[in-house]
């Protein structure tokens, strides 16, 4: 196996709350709890959990959007890091990001043109006039046209501005990018429009993906290995034929048993959770799942399962598989 | 077959803005029979949650009106309804829980006040059998610790429990039916299987009948006894679950059911339909669908096709053709 | 809750503490010599000089400050040039009369402002909320001595129904207990009094009221606007509840805490910012008494008034802020 391309090693995020007007931490919010994984080039690693599973902090972690209280963020051999400010203002021209919600995420009052253009001119692309061009040819690459360069983000529905935001992805030829639930916000038949945009220009443009997404059918589609995240940490990573067909880790075998599934004729066998995920400022003692585990063992509240590789390479963080 | 509780005839709403008049709902029909669990399923814009509000004389007046057609609750006609006669059946008869649970309950109140007033709002309950008829209630939807809850907030409920409660007060007078408009949008995945499953529990227990709306064809495969599917603001397929699911007979239906993705099988490339929903009231003449579908044909453009068939009816020439 | 309460109690301490630095400074910024002012011009520069060494001005400014702090921490306001009696005891009964005042007119305030608010918001664009915004806007745009002026022109001089000046008859004043004169005229069972101090208060509490009216008014719609749109609104209706108890008691509630952040600015404006109110209907009250002060430059009354003036003013929005709380559950005191 080749070197991968971006290797995240034990990144944590911690928040502490403070109580009382003196600054004293109470408590800390565990969001990611030590997190490693590593993306081959070209490939597309998934990631799914529920909402406060620190899937998102994860993804805005890798580009330092959100700095990481620990851990190892190692892309093409270096260590981002370790990277000054201004350094990883340059790095982040190979690492880009679109984002869940193509309304909020544009800024209303500057042309789609202007937009696309402008990580260009941050990152000091071309002249103007090759800018212009290049964001032309960005249009019509996902499946915009030219002329709607002069057009504001309002003009647009909410398909077409997450094509622009892709666009604005692409303008410095980035190698990663990273997804944060960019489809969750649009309509099944413009999400399925944009998750075949995303997949075209991959394979045009060997591009890496991060996704990240609640929606486990939408993971599935798009991922060649799927990590799944339970209170800020990865439960579980595989392949994601491997994953969804042979699910281990009891949260993951739940967590898809719950998807509705759009067949009358299909009735899974739900397993139902009880209660809510735990707050990650008190997370449970041992394995942070056995409180709502249907299948937990006296050493699940006792001792904490690390993420283990199983023969079949398969990785999995559950007593079960120790 | 029971009887229709409720029956929406050609009902048309629309909004009146500065650009004019736009139909958001024009001219549906469908019925509710007892006890069933009728799913409204479309995308965002295509009239479903309007339809919802018509019906519980919510709509935000002005600027949306029912400007045509009648809704029948028990064989009365409640669409112009005094709202003296709305009070009375809404909470009572009709019932309704909406998409977001972290901002539907009222923050400055306890659970307690607002469950309470819901019950008292159409039964005379002396103040104990009130609290005890709260607490049962609170039961019934399965939430823990139920006399505790009375006296808390909602910001220290999960979004789950929230919904919870929501279901809690819409059943709280035994309504014939429960209006649900996306209740499992907002939630996780894990929660929504929690909701659902209870949503479907009740039904069975209390003989309520539910419309679903929502854009989740998964929620709506697993819910639902009869489907309507609404575009641009009118009905373009209705049938029973599984002929909607195994035997679209409108290209949108198969489209939309065409585009999910797969979650226990891989295809490499997702079924898409081209474009996107038109805005209300820009097409004017012939099928609302013509400009997207994969099938149009002449006359498509033309004519309007209307909802026919027996129990499985679409409004397509495409099937009326063969027929 | 009481935590709070004492810590924000504490937390007040370096509030009010900046207030008599700042009250200081400006004294002593303003130029002139307080031993020349109370000598009169032909004073001897011997007499000038022993003056300042008793009043203790030849000493360095933070001397003086500490020393002035001790004062006040005292009680010992310092006393008046003009009256000769110390600043503490005049001071009271005519901040009595100016809480009085504000109190009535805070009264019609509030519950004219918020009900206009109410019924603007609840039928949005009707001409009901349109009259009740025009009025508002003419409210905040019209001056409180012109409104006073018309006020007396109308109610005192042509139609002789209300008084026009000061708080009692001075053929039937008042027999001062707490220099609350309702308070007063009640505990003495003088129910004619009473009703005459009442009608001293209508006009000048009209006037004082017009300018909060308008404001509660205007942020009262625009909050509760807000709040009828939100989800918790249609559930109640969905419900079957009605629509004046879900305007009254659902959205009010909800609505709030701006309403009380401006009730409270414009009770410690009102408190201190009385003065053209108090002079055009001769009201005996602080300010008054301060505008008094200026023209006979007495400076120890003018920074006494207002100190007691900035201290009030910090009191009431302390007592908002605690009374938060009680309006909204979501706001945690620690």
């Amino acid at each position: 196996m080749s070197e991968p391309l971006l290797q995240v090693e034990n990144l944590k995020k911690y928040y502490p709350i403070k109580s009382g007007g003196f600054g004293k931490v109470s408590e800390t919010v565990r969001a990611v709890d030590g997190v490693s994984f590593s993306v081959q080039e070209g490939e597309t690693l998934g990631i799914v959990g529920e909402s406060g599973c620190g899937k998102s902090t994860t993804g805005r972690m890798i580009m330092r959007l959100i700095e990481p209280t620990e851990g190892k963020i190692v892309f093409n051999g270096k260590n981002l890091m370790d990277l000054s400010k201004g350094e990883m203002r340059k790095a982040r021209k190979d690492i880009q990001m679109i984002f869940q919600d193509p309304f909020a995420s544009l800024n209303p009052r500057h042309t789609v043109g202007h937009i696309i253009e402008e990580p260009m001119i941050v990152h000091k692309m071309g002249d103007r006039k090759q800018r212009q061009k290049r964001v032309e040819e960005l249009l019509e690459l996902v499946g915009l046209s030219a002329y709607h360069a002069g057009r504001y983000p309002h003009q647009f529905s909410g398909g077409q501005r997450q094509r622009i935001g892709i666009a604005r992805a692409l303008a410095v030829r980035p190698k990663v990018i990273i997804a944060d639930e960019p489809v969750s916000a649009l309509d099944v038949s413009v999400q399925s429009q944009v998750l075949n945009l995303l997949k075209d220009l991959q394979k045009q443009f060997n591009l890496t993906y991060i996704f990240i997404a609640h929606d486990l059918s939408v993971v599935r589609h798009i991922s060649d290995r799927v990590g799944v995240m339970y209170l800020g940490k990865i439960v579980e990573l595989s392949e994601s034929e491997n994953l969804y067909n042979h699910p281990n880790h009891p949260y993951t075998k739940a967590l898809l048993s719950a998807v509705p599934v759009p067949d009358p004729e299909v009735k899974t066998q739900r397993i139902i959770l009880q209660g809510d995920v735990p707050s990650p400022a008190h997370p449970p003692a041992g394995c942070t799942f056995h409180d709502r585990c249907p299948v937990a063992m006296d050493i699940c509240s006792k001792e904490r399962p690390h993420l283990k590789k199983l023969d079949d390479g398969r990785m999995v963080s559950c007593h079960l598989f120790h | 077959m029971s009887e229709a509780i409720l029956k929406v005839d050609g009902l048309k709403t629309s909004f009146f803005t500065d650009d004019g008049e736009v139909p958001a709902v024009d001219g549906i029909n469908f019925s509710v029979n007892e006890g069933e669990i009728l799913g409204i399923v479309g995308e965002s814009g295509c009239g479903k949650s309007v339809t919802s509000l018509s019906i519980m004389g919510l709509l935000p007046s002005p600027p949306g009106k029912i400007v045509g057609g009648h809704i029948y609750y028990k064989g009365e006609d409640i669409s112009h309804a005094k709202e003296s006669r709305m009070r009375k059946l809404r909470g009572n008869d009709i019932a309704m829980i909406f998409q977001e649970p972290m901002t539907s309950l009222n923050p400055v109140f306890t659970i307690g006040d607002q469950l309470i007033e819901a019950i008292r709002l159409h039964n005379h309950l002396s103040k104990q059998a009130l609290t005890d008829r709260a607490v049962e209630l609170l039961k019934l939807v399965g939430l823990p610790r139920a006399k505790e809850l009375l006296n808390e907030y909602p910001h220290e409920l999960s979004g789950g429990m929230r919904q919870r409660v929501m279901i809690a007060m819409a059943m709280s007078c035994n309504p014939k039916v429960l209006i649900a408009d996306e209740p499992t949008t907002a939630l996780d995945v894990t929660i929504q299987a929690q909701i659902l499953d209870l949503m479907v529990k009740l039904n069975k227990e209390t003989n309520t009948a539910i419309i679903m709306i929502t854009h989740d064809l998964g929620v709506v495969a697993q819910m639902c006894n009869r489907v309507v599917v609404m575009y641009a603001g009118k009905v373009v397929e209705e049938g029973d679950v599984k002929d909607i699911f195994n035997h679209p007979k409108h290209p949108y239906t198969e489209g939309l059911i065409q585009s999910i993705p797969d979650l226990y099988g891989k295809k490499d490339k997702l079924y898409t339909i081209k474009g996107s929903v038109p805005k209300p009231g820009s097409i004017r003449q012939g099928c609302l669908f013509a400009p997207r579908c994969e099938f149009v044909m002449d006359k498509c453009k033309e004519n309007t096709p209307e909802l026919l068939g027996d129990s499985h009816k679409s409004r397509c020439f495409l099937h009326q053709e063969q027929a | 809750m009481l935590y709070y309460s004492v810590k924000r109690l504490l937390m007040l301490i370096p509030v009010l503490l900046g207030m008599t630095l700042i009250v200081f400074g400006i004294i002593h910024a303003i130029p002139g010599n307080p031993a020349l002012t109370i000598l009169g011009t032909k004073a001897t520069p011997e007499a000038i000089h022993s003056l300042n060494k008793s009043l203790g001005l030849d000493n360095p400014w933070y001397v003086q400050y500490f020393s002035y702090l001790k004062d006040i921490l005292s009680g010992n306001l310092g006393t008046s040039i003009q009256t000769n009696s110390p600043i503490s005891s005049e001071i009271w009964p005519h901040l009595a009369a100016t809480i009085e005042l504000s109190f009535v007119a805070m009264i019609i305030a509030v519950f004219v402002g918020i009900n206009a608010g109410i019924i603007s918001a609840w039928k949005q664009n009707s001409f009901l909320d349109y009259t009740a915004m025009i009025l508002a806007l003419i409210g905040v745009s019209m001056p409180v001595f012109w409104l006073g002026l018309l006020e007396q022109w109308g109610f005192s001089i042509k139609l002789q129904w209300l008084p026009s000046i000061g708080r009692d008859d001075i053929r039937n004043s008042v027999n001062p207990i707490t220099n609350l004169y309702l308070i007063d005229t009640l505990l003495q069972g003088r129910f004619d009094q009473f009703w005459m101090v009442i009608r001293h208060l209508i006009l000048p509490a009209i006037a004082l009221a017009t300018i909060p009216t308008a404001i509660i008014a205007r942020m009262t719609r625009s909050s509760m606007l807000e709040v009828l749109k939100s989800d918790y609104i249609r559930t109640a209706k969905a419900k079957g509840q009605r629509m004046i108890w879900i305007v009254y008691k659902y959205a009010l509630k909800n609505a709030f805490i701006p309403i009380l952040t401006v009730i409270g600015l414009q009770t410690g404006l009102l408190l201190g910012g009385a003065i053209l109110t108090e002079t055009i209907f001769g009201w005996p009250g602080v300010g008054l008494y301060i505008y008094n002060a200026i023209q006979y430059r007495d400076y120890p009354v003018i920074q006494s008034g207002i100190l007691v003036i900035a201290f009030i003013f910090v009191m009431v929005n302390f007592i908002v802020d605690l009374l938060y709380g009680l309006f909204d559950p979501r706001i945690k005191y620690r």
